[in-house]
């Protein structure tokens, strides 16, 4: 059994989403988790959740990436726990540095509620593994006003060489994201951030149930 | 007491969707020498502290740390007498 906590900050609103999803696909078991817990021992995942934890006060993730539970992300992320963050997730793992770059207003200035189309740019990551089986270009619904991903010349070059960057907005670019980025992982690629939603899409009658690959994928960790 | 003002300001290589559509707005209202507008953000820190040497120091570890995201922003600040 796969042991995934599903981080609760004031604020989040895709935490029953992402619970349920999790807890959907055999083998996989989430419970949540209050931000004020200091110890993540015994978990094999970590999720965080969309939504707009502390209002989005001061920067979208910003306080988040303060809470307490934070210091016990680090050292899980140190040790090769897989961590995945989603919307507000991603933003959070920049704000805190597990993800280099940053995610501001979309370029348009409007929050998007879309579901788009991406183009899976690496599979051969634990959480991409399984899309390398299917069609590469997939539908995951999108829902943010800060998904707007930038980042310096240098760290762009870095993203690229190292092939972390593993989702990209495929056609039509719905916020301005350089080089369409919509979901990096960190070198080793143990810590995964996207701005679209696989938790809602977790079977046909959602509109698409491409998402579900990529917790299958989690769970095969191949 | 002292009171530190901080200005947060986007990095000039970084886009500013919302300065560009409060430029074309003041554009439409016929401010037409005005070419460019940024926006930012201004923080007021009021600190238990009469030593501005130390408040100095204290609120750029602020700004480090929380306030400003150095990916995207730069800042400046003051420290003023309240």
């Amino acid at each position: 059994m796969m042991r995934c906590a599903v981080i609760v900050f004031p604020g989040s609103n895709c935490d029953s989403d992402l619970y349920k999803a999790a807890n959907s696909v055999e083998g996989m078991e989430a419970e949540y988790l209050w931000y004020t817990s200091e110890s993540l021992e015994g978990y094999d995942a970590v999720l965080l959740p969309g939504g707009f934890s502390y209002g989005d006060a001061l920067r979208a993730g910003a306080l988040a990436s303060q809470a307490p539970v934070l210091k016990a992300l680090r050292r899980a992320a140190d040790s090769g726990v897989y961590i995945l963050g989603i919307c507000n997730g991603f933003q959070i793992l920049t704000e805190c540095g597990l993800l280099p770059g940053a995610l501001h207003r979309n370029s348009g200035l409007r929050f998007i509620c879309d579901t788009v189309n991406l183009e899976v740019v690496n599979t051969d990551i634990c959480f991409t593994s399984g899309y390398s089986r299917g069609a590469k270009q997939i539908r995951l619904p999108i829902a943010h006003g800060e998904g707007n991903y930038t980042c310096d010349t240098d760290t762009l070059r870095k993203l690229e060489d190292n092939a972390q960057i593993v989702f990209r907005y495929s056609g039509n670019n719905p916020n301005g994201s350089l080089a369409g980025i919509a979901g990096i992982s960190n070198s080793k690629g143990n810590v995964l951030g996207m701005m679209p939603h696989p938790e809602r899409a977790m079977a046909e009658w959602m509109g698409s149930s491409d998402g579900r690959i990529l917790f299958e994928s989690l769970m095969m960790r191949t | 007491m002292l009171k530190g003002i901080v200005t947060v300001s986007l990095k000039q290589d970084v886009l500013d969707p919302q300065g560009q559509a409060v430029l074309h707005s003041l554009q439409s209202l016929g401010f037409n020498e005005a070419k460019n507008v940024r926006i930012g953000k201004s923080i007021e820190v009021w600190l238990e502290e009469n030593d501005s040497n130390k408040a100095e120091s204290r609120l750029g570890e602020m700004c480090e740390s929380l306030l400003v995201n150095s990916v995207i922003e730069d800042y400046s600040f003051e420290i003023v007498e309240e």
